[in-house]
Order: C-alpha cells, then sequence, then structure tokens
C-alpha cells in the first residue's frame, strides 16, 4: 500500500502504468479482435487509415490491416521484452552475486568473463546469434538475453561488493549462517530494487533490439512484429508514410511508458528519495 | 530564566521567540518552539540536548542551512541589530563567513578533497572580494599558525587527506576565523574526533574566543564539554528550552529533572574515582567545587567484583594482524600493522574493557576474536581449543560460543528481515526448527525489555536503542559464553547509553556470561568492566584491574586519555590552554 503510494507520486510513473496497460489488453485482445492471421490479405493494398471503413489504421504493402498487425505484434514485443529480460536477470544475477560475494579469483574470472561479452557491441553481436541460430522467437530472446545480461552481473556485483560488509551480514555470518543463506536471505532482499528498476528498462531495451533484428529482416519469419511492419513498409515511406509511422509510434509509446514505470519504481523502492520529498 | 548582566550592554545575538516548523508528517509540529536567548561579545553559549531535541535547528536557521521542508513559523534572530532571518540573500550572504562562522562536526567530509588547504583558506577572502592573492596566502599561512597546526607551511600546500581528523578541524576553525566573525557556531565540532584530540581542539576554541573576544554558540550534546567550556548552557528537548544559566549553577544545581538525568546518565566520572581516596591522590589537590556530576556517591568508581579466579574463557597469545594494501603498478605497498603481539586471557564472568583511539586496532582485535578477520600470527584458544586453526564447519560450530554485538544500531539488523526473524535465524541455522526458535526469540525480546508484539515489526520502526537491544538478543540466542560488545554504546545518546549499559550488566550477571567490551570512551568502560585493557598503535600499553588504572595510570598514554576526558577539570586554566599544542 505504502509502496504504491509512494510510486503514484510520481506522476509521469503513473502515466506510463496507464500506457503499459493498454498494451498490454490489445496484446491480450488481439486473438479476440483480430483471429485471422495478421499476414491475411483482406483489401487493397494502400489503404489510408480511414479510408475504408473496418480498417481504421489501413493496410499496407501486400493489402494486410495494419490494426490486426500492431495487436498482434504488441503481444509478440512485449512477450520477447519480457522472457529475454528474465533469462538475462538468470544469468546476471547469479554471477553477480557470485563474482561480488566471494571476490578474489572467483570474481576476477567471472568479470573477466563479463567483459568478454561487453567488448562487443550489442547490435552486432545479436545480429550474429540471430544468423547462426536461424531467425525464430527462441533464437530472438536467446540473443537478446545474452547481448544483455552484462549490465545487471555489474550491477548485482557491485551492490553485493557493498552490503556483504554491513554489519548485519557479519551478524549472520557469525550466528553460522552457510554462504548460500547469506546470499540469499540476506543480501540478495537489499539489491532487488536497482535489479527492479534496471530490469524494466532492459524490457525497453529488448523491445527495441528486436524491432531492430526485425526491421533487417531477422525476425522470426512465423510472427507478425512492429518491426517487421517498419522494416517492409521501409521503401514505401514516401507514398504511405502511416505504414511506418504506425508501429513508431506504438514503439515509442512502449518504451516510453516502460522507461517511466522503471522510473516510478526507483523512487518508490529508494526510501532516502522518498523521504525527501 | 535570569540573564547575567553583560557590561557591553546590547547583545551580539538575540533570538526572540523563534519557532522552525517542520514538515507535515514529522512527529512533532515544530523542530523548535518558542525559543528565545541571548550571546553577547565574548561569551561561550554551549546549546545542549540529545539527538533530535532541535539544539542545531537554530543554527542552521541562522546560516541559512535549513533542510528542505523546515521553514521558520515565527519569532526573529537580530543579530547586531539586524533580523538575520528576514535578510534578503545578499545581504546574508555578506554576512556569513564574514561576521558569522561556523564550524561542522565532521571534519572529514566538510574540506573539498580536491582542493589544496591553503586555496580553500584562501578561497574564502575571495569569495568576499578581500586582499590580493598574495596577501590571501600570507594571511592563510598566519591563520594556520593561529590554529597552531603544526608545520603550517607545508600543510598549507597539503591536500584534506593528507591531514588527521584533528589538523582538518583546525583547518575549519582557520577557515572560520578568516574574517575574524563576531560570532563563531560551532556545531558538535569534536564529536568525530578521539578524547585527547577533542581536549585539543576544545583549548583551541577557548583560547582563540578569549584572544579575540567573539561570541561562541557550541552546540553539542556532551556534558563533559559543557564543563570544560561554557560560560552559559541552554539545555534543549523537543525543540523547547528546558533551562538555561550559568554553566556552574546549571551544573551544579541542575533545576528541571531533565537536565539532571542528562548529567546523571553521564557514564561514571571518572573523576570521582580519582578524586575520592584522599591516600593515592594526596599530591593533586582537588578541585574547591567539583562538578555535581562528580559529586554524587558511588558513580563513578569501577563497581568491585570478586576475583573470578576460575581457568580462563578465552586466552590469547602473540596475536598479529598486519593489514596490506596490494598497490598498483605505481603505488608502494602500505603496511599499517594493526595488531603487534597482543596476549591476554578473559575469565569466565568476567567484562575486560579495550580502551584505545581509533588506530589502535581494538576493532580488529574484536573481530579476530569473533572470526570475522584472520589473525596472520598467534593463538585465539576458547577452552582450550585454537580457534584460528579451525576451518569451514568446525569453526562454524565454534561461533556461535563467540556473539558480537555491533556499533551501529542501524547498520546492524537487515532491513527487510523482521525483528523475530532476525533473532530466530541463528538458532535455525544451527539446526533448531523455525517454531521453536521463534518462540525463543519472544522471549529474548523480553528478556531484553521489548515487548513480544517487536517480533512481527520491521527494524526501521525502531530507535536507536531498542535496536541495539535487539541486536543484544539476537547475540544472546545462540546461549554464547562470551560476547563481544564493539563500541555497542557509542552510537546512542547519553540516556540510552545508561540504559543499554545496565542491561548489558544485568543479562551478564544472569546468565553467566562474559563480556569483552571494546570503547573509545574511558567513562563508559569504568561504568562495566572489571579489568582494563588500553591498547595504542596495535599494542597493549596499559592492563589491569579497572579501578586501578583509573586510580593511578602507569603508562603515559593512559594518564593522556584520562586527562582528556571532558569536564574532568572545572575550569580550563588558561595557561595550559596557551601553551597546550600538544
Amino acid at each position: 500500500m505504502n509502496f504504491f503510494k509512494r510510486f503514484a507520486q510520481n506522476r509521469g510513473a503513473l502515466v506510463g502504468l496507464v500506457i503499459l496497460g493498454l498494451v498490454v489488453v490489445l496484446a491480450l485482445l488481439a486473438p479476440l479482435l483480430y483471429p485471422d492471421s495478421p499476414w491475411r490479405m483482406v483489401q487493397r493494398p494502400f489503404l489510408a487509415p480511414g479510408e475504408v471503413s473496418g480498417f481504421w489504421l489501413g493496410t499496407d504493402v501486400m493489402g494486410r490491416d495494419v490494426a490486426a498487425g500492431l495487436a498482434h505484434g504488441a503481444w509478440v514485443s512485449l512477450l520477447i521484452g519480457l522472457i529475454s529480460t528474465v533469462v538475462a536477470l538468470a544469468i546476471g544475477v547469479p554471477l553477480g552475486a557470485l563474482a561480488g560475494y566471494f571476490g578474489g579469483k572467483i570474481d576476477d574470472a567471472l568479470m573477466r568473463f563479463t567483459e568478454f561479452f561487453q567488448t562487443i557491441p550489442n547490435f552486432a553481436l545479436a545480429i550474429v546469434l540471430v544468423a547462426i541460430m536461424e531467425p525464430s522467437t527462441f533464437s530472438i530472446v536467446l540473443a537478446i538475453a545474452i547481448v544483455s545480461w552484462p549490465p545487471v552481473a555489474r550491477l548485482v556485483r557491485g551492490e553485493f561488493l557493498s552490503i556483504k560488509h554491513r554489519e548485519y551480514v557479519e551478524a549472520a555470518r557469525l550466528v553460522g549462517q552457510t554462504h548460500r543463506d547469506i546470499i540469499i536471505k540476506q543480501i540478495l532482499p537489499n539489491t532487488l530494487s536497482p535489479v527492479i528498476v534496471l530490469a524494466s528498462l532492459m524490457v525497453a531495451t529488448a523491445i527495441l533490439l528486436e524491432s531492430s533484428l526485425s526491421f533487417l529482416g531477422l525476425g522470426d519469419p512465423d510472427t507478425m512484429s512492429w518491426g517487421y511492419m517498419i522494416g517492409a513498409a521501409r521503401t514505401v515511406m514516401r507514398q504511405a508514410w502511416w505504414l511506418s509511422v504506425i508501429p513508431g509510434v506504438a514503439i515509442l509509446l512502449t518504451v516510453l511508458a516502460l522507461n517511466l514505470v522503471g522510473e516510478g519504481l526507483d523512487d518508490a523502492l529508494n526510501p532516502q528519495l522518498a523521504r525527501a520529498r | 530564566m535570569s540573564e547575567p548582566i553583560q557590561e557591553s550592554g546590547a547583545p551580539l545575538l538575540r533570538i526572540e521567540r523563534l519557532a522552525l516548523a517542520l514538515p507535515e508528517g514529522a512527529d512533532r509540529l515544530y523542530a523548535v518552539d518558542n525559543v528565545s536567548y541571548d550571546l553577547t561579545a565574548g561569551e561561550i553559549l554551549c546549546v545542549v540536548g540529545e539527538s533530535g531535541s532541535g539544539k542545531s535547528m537554530t543554527a542552521n536557521a541562522l546560516m541559512g542551512l535549513l533542510p528542505t521542508g523546515v521553514h521558520v513559523a515565527k519569532g526573529r534572530a537580530l543579530f547586531d541589530g539586524q533580523d538575520v532571518l528576514a535578510m534578503d540573500e545578499i545581504s546574508h550572504r555578506a554576512l556569513r563567513g564574514r561576521r558569522i562562522g561556523m564550524i561542522f562536526q565532521e571534519p572529514m567530509t566538510a574540506l573539498n578533497p580536491l582542493m589544496r588547504v591553503g586555496e580553500q583558506i584562501a578561497e574564502v577572502f575571495e569569495a568576499h572580494g578581500l586582499l590580493t592573492p598574495r596577501a590571501r596566502k600570507e594571511k592563510a599561512l598566519a591563520l594556520l599558525e593561529e590554529v597552531r597546526l603544526p608545520d603550517p607551511a607545508s600543510a598549507l600546500r597539503a591536500y584534506p587527506f593528507e591531514l588527521s581528523g584533528g589538523q582538518r578541524q583546525r583547518v575549519m576553525i582557520a577557515m572560520a576565523l578568516a574574517l575574524e566573525p563576531e560570532l563563531l557556531i560551532a556545531d558538535e565540532p569534536t564529536t568525530a574526533l578521539d578524547v585527547t584530540t577533542q581536549a585539543q581542539i576544545l583549548h583551541l576554541v577557548k583560547d582563540l574566543q578569549a584572544r579575540r573576544g567573539m561570541a561562541v554558540m557550541f552546540i553539542t550534546h556532551d556534558f563533559g564539554v559543557v564543563a570544560e567550556i561554557a560560560d552559559r548552557v541552554c539545555v534543549m528537548r523537543e525543540g523547547k528550552i528546558v533551562e538555561m544559566g550559568e554553566a556552574r549553577e546549571v551544573l551544579d544545581h541542575p533545576r528541571h529533572d531533565y537536565t539532571r538525568a542528562l548529567i546523571d546518565a553521564i557514564p561514571a566520572d571518572v573523576v570521582a574515582a580519582v578524586g575520592r581516596p584522599a591516600d593515592v591522590l594526596a599530591a593533586v589537590e582537588r578541585p574547591a567545587d567539583v562538578l555535581a556530576a562528580v559529586e554524587r556517591p558511588g558513580d563513578a568508581i569501577p563497581p568491585q567484583r570478586d576475583d573470578k579466579d576460575s581457568s580462563p574463557l578465552l586466552s590469547i597469545s602473540g596475536l598479529d594482524k598486519v593489514y596490506r594494501s596490494s598497490g598498483g603498478w605505481f603505488q608502494p605497498k602500505r603496511e599499517v600493522v594493526a595488531l603487534d603481539g597482543i596476549g591476554f586471557s578473559l575469565g569466565k564472568g568476567e567484562t575486560l574493557g579495550i580502551v584505545g583511539e581509533s588506530g589502535s586496532g581494538k576493532s580488529t582485535l574484536g573481530r579476530c576474536i569473533v572470526g570475522l578477520n584472520r589473525p596472520d600470527n598467534g593463538e585465539i584458544r576458547l577452552d582450550g581449543v585454537d580457534l584460528s586453526a579451525l576451518e569451514g564447519r568446525e569453526l562454524r560450530a565454534h561461533r556461535r560460543r563467540i556473539q558480537m554485538v555491533f556499533q551501529d544500531p542501524y547498520a546492524s539488523l537487515n532491513p527487510r528481515i523482521r525483528v523475530g526473524m532476525a533473532i530466530a535465524q541463528g538458532p535455525i541455522a544451527n539446526g533448531v526448527p523455525k517454531a521453536e526458535a521463534l518462540a525463543q526469540a519472544q522471549a529474548l525480546l523480553a528478556t531484553v525489555g521489548l515487548d513480544g508484539g517487536a517480533a512481527e515489526r520491521y527494524p526501521h520502526e525502531f530507535s536507536g536503542g531498542q535496536r541495539q537491544r535487539i541486536g543484544i538478543a539476537r547475540a544472546l540466542a545462540l546461549n554464547p559464553e562470551l560476547i563481544v560488545a564493539d563500541e555497542a554504546v557509542s552510537a546512542l545518546d547519553v540516556s540510552i547509553q545508561a540504559q543499554v549499559l545496565t542491561l548489558l550488566d544485568d543479562l551478564k550477571q544472569k546468565l553467566d556470561l562474559s563480556l569483552l567490551f571494546i570503547t573509545h570512551d574511558l567513562r563508559v568502560a569504568a561504568q562495566i568492566c572489571d579489568r582494563l585493557i588500553v591498547m595504542q598503535k596495535g599494542r597493549i600499553v596499559e592492563h589491569g584491574i579497572a579501578r586501578e588504572i583509573f586510580l593511578s595510570p602507569q603508562h603515559p598514554y593512559t594518564r593522556e586519555l584520562l586527562e582528556a576526558i571532558p569536564g574532568r577539570r572545572d575550569a580550563p586554566e588558561p595557561a595550559t590552554a596557551a601553551a597546550g599544542v600538544l
């Protein structure tokens, strides 16, 4: 309750939450609103929004319904964003925790491993991974997760380094708690707030990455996604600008909403900031 | 409140019915409520109170340093006839630094770490557009000489991190004095310093004040400091003045119960121990009117306890520990000797005090004993078993027998774990079923004087003193034989300190514990310890029965520590103050 109140104090965060809620609702309702496949050609191509009733966002180069694509694409974008973030957390949190907690050689080894991924440009690595594994939802999620875990590991390691010397952690060592208990019960809960904030931003980045991959034609050929829609429409920018702009605005709003929510979470989870208000 | 008649007539600073409003949702309406006092040139006024009493707020308001959300609700603060609180920013800025100087509590953070000391002092002149750069430099040097920094010429070129805490506080004082202010506000300037350094700084302030005829507003929580330095005292509690008057008068005959409680709460004054037995101290003349705190019978002499001559519970020999910073490519390795051949033993049911200033290695010793640090050499034997040789599971099994109470009641409890669970997790880790451990935790909370409902709450809902009780309950949960208390009461207000010390002593008697009490405060040590170890730079310099150490300290360092306790003398003689470079 208290938490939500603090969250609600940030207006922007509330707006973000509302936009995000709408996108989620759109994604969930997609199969009901547009039971047909979004790939089906339903009308004359290049219909402008509102030109023919029933196709209020118009049709694309192949005569497919843009609104249907948008709704189904929302589902794909959110799912890929969420799952790849969860996978990235599953890799980054344990590595960072182990490195930060044990320090020394383990820390050195794990951090060099992390740097190995950090030195390669994210997007280039993602392209290479997807190209090697053949484009599919699975390979895209994996590629995005693999390029986005290093910052998580870095963050968690930093938090562990500072918290492991707190007196309550030393007290836990003194009463004989095992390393596993200390990591999971004592330290991890106290590192969560920055991780949650980072995760909300990672969802946004993942959506962008997926869109970029689809734009380059590396998306899953069976699923409609926002990035694919923009990519397919880029050759006809001058004749039918709305084909790129509509999914572009959708991406913009979703990413913006996630960023706003992330910022709100940061305020709400950070008691010091909350007190200063 | 009777005002002493001053020769100069109008006071330099007159605060009239000042009220500072706190933001909504705070625990009270006003940080400072209806406060009035005067400060005359050439006078030292001590504003005394515990944390949260609003003692610093008035000073902050004067300097325009009020935290956001706090604002002046009513009242005036007349400095030389002008209302400081109603001033616009420009005229206020002209006043700050130039006519009112301020010293802060934390010398470590009050100086800019990336700027040489000389430049920081020169900056004060620059801010007010005074002097040429060359003259500024000369003035800075003269100031450093005046605050008696050793080797002022090289201190001018030093960065703050190259100076010790006491030296930095001297630099702060030099900056505050640079423009020869008529009023100096000192907000707990000695709280973060060791006792011997504290004594030097107090002398310096007193001396400078006398020489320059400034008015000083000295904010402190320590009645010892008051006795040392104050002409007049103003005691505050929850934003209100409870008592005000001549320092001697207030200390000798406190009229208000709260003042009396504060004075009483100062842990046993060592002076009394030194002062009373005439035969021991025939040579030292006892001051004619010793402070009230000193007069009361029975509070001061460390209680005499039977010598428990049973076999030692803990025996330590030849303990060494050196901290090495590994040094980068271009840096030499640095070595700090924290422990150097430490050896002593601790009997069952005994309380041993380890006293020393910061950097003496006393905390490292405590951490080695509980097993948080590993000594380089030496033995720590608990009932004959050498702990430093144990590893892994065996070590964990033995750890149970030595528990620790930590210094900072705010850092020592996990903010995300309920208090009951925090206490129970020790037994749970050692195989006690969860339900049983939680029930035990309830009982322990009762033992340390908290109600059973406390178990369901989170640490942030408790005050510092209550948290320290929880910390003690956690240490007791494993039925230890030895408790190491590392500065366990240093972070608490004096009145709370006394309660926690009493609790520790009671528990010790009741549960037949041994106690290793690490502190920098001899007054605290006097109250609770049977035997004392005095440490300096990693070595034990004196070792013996607490009472004897207080009555006839052998080592010069111990004597210095005893001398430095504030409030020891009844008034500092100007001669010593002037000469006391120390």
